[in-house]
């Protein structure tokens, strides 16, 4: 890692310099110097939706006792390492409340498309300043993602 | 440097070697040698790729070398042969057993050749084989992953040299002595001096499963106690047909910079393998009871298996004719390959001022017509000028190797004159010649032994550097040397320094790899006895004296990291799982004095490490890998208690905190 952190300096100054408007993909993964002292503006993007493909997701009233169990185990294996289920913060945020905070759209794209929206996100910059760990990408299907914003549902008491 | 020179010099020749140093090697302005734009032609720009990936033999490091071509950049060092303690290979209980033989676990070997698996005469990318030069063995290096996916033993070898060419689709990878030995079914234990009659060479076939790669010894040909060198398939027109050359046709055991010198002329051999697997099949061949490991890496469990085999079939030549023959050639001849077209067979002898080109489709004529030139040990010898097809004159001092280009032309290497000299296989003209920095061994062009060429570049990897680079003490480092071949005349572009020593390289265009690379290993397919998945299921486990650490690494923590109740006399183990799902995101993990390299785990993977603490106390363990801003915040402590100590097992992460104060 300690290679990714060198390299991503030298192609920022690249990218920086090239004045290039074609998109280079090693550089929007890595998060930048410049990009993590812009001006805080997460506070104005709280209903904002992220970016990535979840553009509108349907969310039925109850939650659904199946996808909870699924996005449990997922929970287990990929995120408790740094998300406890309380308000307390480990590596990342507790989850309590996450889902009246956050868009559920947001929560499935920052899950899978994570170094986009740590990159470009002004709300996920902002949770990188405050935890100074890069979220890792722990590669979550689509329907992975569904289930475990679920089963966060479920950790908020929806019934 | 005597290791250098110990494959291909002889004292004569060393004499020679001096003087050609003296006289010709040193260009008289170093810089007049590259051309302008060279800067230009080998530069990449950060963040840009190589067109080419170029795997090197690092030779008496034991491991492979994977660069960039043309920049020359350096990848990544593959362990193979020895071991490797940054990476854990040979270290880490998974990783092991891929270094076990029947002589039990080695930690070194001499990594001379390569061969890239090929379709249709063509590299396909899917795998990299490699010889084992010491301790016979043939590896093969899976290209999804750049591990070390297999090793296999060879028995009723030594000196595994002549090893691991490979036929056109992959059939087989060979193995051919360069030590004659008495066979491991006989009793070995006789006077040196009765060679002739207890020493036999041998040249194995090892199957290639077309899906798995898995390697099987399908069958030994027994053959005359000579040395057995390089080798080189058939393709195209002789696809079928396997050649080696053959040296010390003189049989001796002694000083063989002499005494096995004094012919004129010494062989390559033919072998026509579809016959020889047609005998095979027919069960012609007989089992001889022998002992050579075969271990295998599950990268499900990632764990390696070492299994102990028992048995080859052999076949002889006295019961299968027209199987094998011999070509003579001149002298003690090291490079045998084989053109594009596969029509023509190069032979270099390494002592003589020419190089003969051999005609396959003479050969065929004259084994019709029976145009023989005697036997050698029960073997037909086929007459020089029967199958030859011409000789290229007055090439250069010392030929070792031929590569070949896209336009019909031969490249061959001059270790004695330092020198790559350009040749047509047409008219056997010479065309051009470029001195090298110094003493040559190998050639690479990319694709060059394949039945299409990409040509474009020529590599050159030097036995010694001398004044090329900024002198490091006695020990300097060897080269490789870029050449821009896609005009008539060759142009030196670049030096850069390589591993260990390389010998044979191949390269191959990069998407063919690059678009197969594995990223991680997805953890729900760990299957590793092991594997702690998710941190609800890290645990210690004391079984006897063993104490098994079940462990999860995750940036930026290890679960656990405060462990207690082991006692001196323990044998600890550490399976650590690395729980990421992304990209570059590998975790180390290291104990204070354990005898025992690092891990070095891998998203997804589990290894584990042994420890058996020498002492009492409180020992750290951290996290290696530079992971994340609070990667220097990745550590632990595990407490040693003395052997009748009654601390019982405990272990957490984030909870073992002091008693609060009243």
């Amino acid at each position: 890692m300690k290679k990714l952190l060198i390299i991503s300096g030298v192609i920022v100054l690249i990218y920086a310099c090239s004045g290039n408007t074609e998109k280079k993909e090693t550089a929007e993964n890595q998060n930048t110097v410049s990009d993590l002292f812009k001006e805080d503006s997460a506070s104005k993007v709280l209903d904002a939706k992220g970016i990535g493909k979840f553009k509108n997701v349907e969310i039925a009233e109850k939650v659904d006792a199946a996808m909870v169990k699924q996005g449990n185990d997922i929970y287990d294996l990929k995120c408790s390492a740094c998300h406890k289920l309380t308000k307390e913060k480990l590596v990342g945020p507790g989850w309590k409340d996450v889902t009246t905070r956050r868009k559920p759209e947001w929560i499935m794209n920052f899950a899978t498309n994570t170094d986009e929206m740590i990159t470009k996100d002004p709300a996920a910059q902002a949770m990188l300043e405050e935890c100074m760990v890069r979220m890792p990408n722990q590669s979550l299907s689509d329907g992975d993602a569904r289930h475990v914003y679920e089963f966060m549902r479920k950790n908020d008491g929806v019934k | 440097m005597k290791n250098k020179f110990g494959n291909y010099l002889m004292s004569a020749t060393i004499v020679i070697a001096g003087s050609i140093f003296l006289n010709s090697c040193k260009p008289k302005n170093i810089s007049s040698a590259t051309s302008g734009d060279a800067a230009q032609k080998v530069y990449v720009a950060p963040g840009k790729y190589d067109e080419f990936y170029n795997f090197v033999s690092g030779g008496f490091s034991g491991q492979m070398a994977v660069y960039g071509l043309p920049s020359g950049r350096l990848f990544r060092v593959i362990p193979v042969f020895s071991v490797d303690p940054e990476k854990g290979y040979g270290y880490s209980e998974e990783t092991k057993p891929m270094l076990n033989t029947s002589h039990g676990f080695i930690p070194w070997d001499d990594l001379h050749h390569l061969a890239l698996s090929e379709t249709d005469g063509m590299q396909d990318g899917r795998w990299v084989f490699a010889n084992g030069n010491n301790t016979p063995r043939i590896a093969r290096i899976d290209l999804k992953t750049f591990h070390t996916a297999e090793i296999i033993e060879i028995p009723n070898s030594a000196g595994n040299h002549s090893s691991p060419f490979i036929t056109e689709n992959s059939e087989y990878v060979v193995a051919g002595t360069r030590f004659s030995i008495p066979m491991d079914n006989t009793n070995g234990d006789v006077p040196i001096n009765t060679y002739k009659q207890n020493f036999h060479g041998t040249v194995s076939f090892i199957s290639v499963d077309k899906n798995s790669g898995e390697m099987k010894i399908a069958f030994q040909i027994l053959l005359p106690g000579i040395d057995f060198d390089l080798a080189r398939a058939g393709k195209g027109v002789s696809h079928g047909w396997f050649f080696f050359s053959c040296y010390n046709s003189e049989r001796a055991n002694t000083l063989l910079e002499v005494n096995a010198s004094q012919k004129d002329k010494d062989f390559i051999m033919s072998i026509n393998w579809k016959k020889a697997e047609e005998y095979w099949k027919a069960g012609r061949g007989q089992k001889r009871n022998v002992t050579y490991a075969h271990n295998v890496y599950n990268e499900k469990t990632h764990s390696a298996t070492s299994t102990i085999e028992k048995e080859i079939t052999m076949l002889d030549p006295k019961d299968c004719p027209d199987m094998v023959y011999f070509m003579p050639c001149p002298k003690s001849p090291h490079g045998c390959d084989t053109d594009p077209t596969g029509e023509y067979i190069v032979g270099s002898g390494k002592l003589a001022a020419i190089i003969p080109v051999f005609s396959f489709t003479k050969i065929q004529k004259a084994i019709a017509d029976k145009n023989y030139d005697g036997e050698y040990e029960g073997i037909p010898v086929l007459k020089y000028d029967a199958v030859l097809h011409g000789e290229v004159k007055k090439p250069g001092l010392g030929p070792l190797h031929t590569e070949f280009d896209d336009k019909g032309n031969a490249y061959t290497s001059f270790f004695v004159s330092s020198e790559v000299v350009k040749w047509r296989l047409s008219d056997l003209q010479v065309l051009d010649r470029v001195p090298t920095y110094y003493s040559v061994g190998h050639l690479c062009v990319p694709g060059g032994p394949t039945r299409k060429p990409w040509g474009k570049y020529l590599i050159a990897y030097n036995k010694i550097t001398k004044d090329r680079y900024l002198p490091t003490g006695p020990e300097l480092c060897q080269s490789a040397q870029l050449f821009d071949i896609s005009g008539e005349k060759m142009k030196l572009i670049l030096d850069f320094p390589t591993i260990g020593e390389p010998h044979y390289a191949e390269a191959i265009p990069a998407e063919l790899i690059s678009k197969n690379s594995m990223k991680f290993y997805k953890i729900e397919d760990n299957t590793n006895p092991y594997v702690t998945k998710g941190e609800k299921n890290a645990k210690v486990e004391r079984k006897g004296n063993e104490v098994h650490v079940y462990m999860t690494a995750i940036r930026s923590h290890f679960v656990p990291d405060n462990i207690e109740g082991v006692k001196m006399g323990d044998v600890v183990y550490f399976h650590v799982t690395n729980q990421e799902q992304d990209w570059d995101v590998p975790h180390g993990f290291a104990v204070k004095g354990a005898n025992n390299g690092e891990l070095l785990i891998m998203p997804g993977e589990t290894q584990t490490l042994a420890w058996k603490p020498e002492r009492t106390g409180i020992f750290p363990m951290y996290c290696t890998d530079f992971c994340s801003a609070l990667h220097q915040e990745m550590q632990g402590y595990i407490r040693v208690s003395a052997a009748g100590s009654n601390v019982p097992i405990t272990f957490s992460t984030g909870t073992n905190q002091p008693k609060a104060t009243e």
